[in-house]
């Protein structure tokens, strides 16, 4: 099937457990409609280049999907409704690459200069 | 008709004289991916603009992907749309 990428950017008041739990329910939504979720990723709460209604940080999600048309609408018509969800934005891609992407490895390369962290650091408790 | 024999005296003489290479084309370069801020934000300007291939020297069809890379970049908050 297609393959397509998808970005969505939650409200900072909410808490990153919530966040993963938004990340499961829209996994979910595509897995039932018969897509794969071929990589997921959380970049952190990252300060916004601008204000999104009132909010100056954000959550960022990343998913890349092989999923059909109909799962990916009905994920954005999830997002859509959700009012946490701040903004989304789902592309087609030509291929996907496996490796995390270049948010990631610029997150962890600066932080092996600080030392070596856990690899599972995403839900730590320093988001919360 | 003075003012015309000055244009043409300005056009002979072309004003870049090396023809750069395109830093995004060839082999080793990065691809261009929205989500490579630090690699965008080497072709905008201090106000937050795309700047013109003309001055970075980018190949039209790498300066259609760059433009649409960061204005993808822009609708996801990862580069202002102006920088006041």
């Amino acid at each position: 099937m297609t393959y397509y990428e998808s970005v969505f950017i939650a409200r900072q008041d909410v808490s990153s457990a919530h966040v993963e739990h938004l990340t499961n329910q829209f996994a979910e939504v595509v897995v039932a409609l018969g897509g794969k979720i071929k990589k997921r990723e959380y970049w952190g709460l990252r300060t916004l280049a601008y204000k999104v209604n009132k909010n100056r940080k954000g959550h960022y999600v990343l998913f890349n999907l092989d999923a059909s048309f109909k799962a990916v609408n009905e994920m954005e018509r999830l997002m859509r409704l959700n009012e946490d969800v701040l903004r989304y934005m789902t592309i087609k891609i030509k291929r996907l690459e496996e490796n995390p992407s270049i948010m990631m490895c610029a997150k962890s390369n600066r932080d092996r200069s600080r030392g070596e962290r856990r690899e599972r650091e995403y839900f730590s408790k320093r988001d919360t | 008709m003075s003012q015309l024999q000055i244009v043409r005296a300005a056009v002979r003489r072309p004003f870049m004289r090396r023809r750069k290479s395109c830093p995004l084309s060839g082999n080793n370069a990065p691809d261009i991916d929205y989500k490579d801020v630090k690699l965008l934000s080497r072709f905008i300007s201090e106000r937050g603009k795309i700047v013109p291939s003309r001055i970075t020297a980018i190949s039209a069809k790498k300066q259609r992907e760059l433009a649409c890379a960061v204005k993808r970049a822009r609708n996801i908050a990862l580069l202002p749309f102006v920088i006041s």
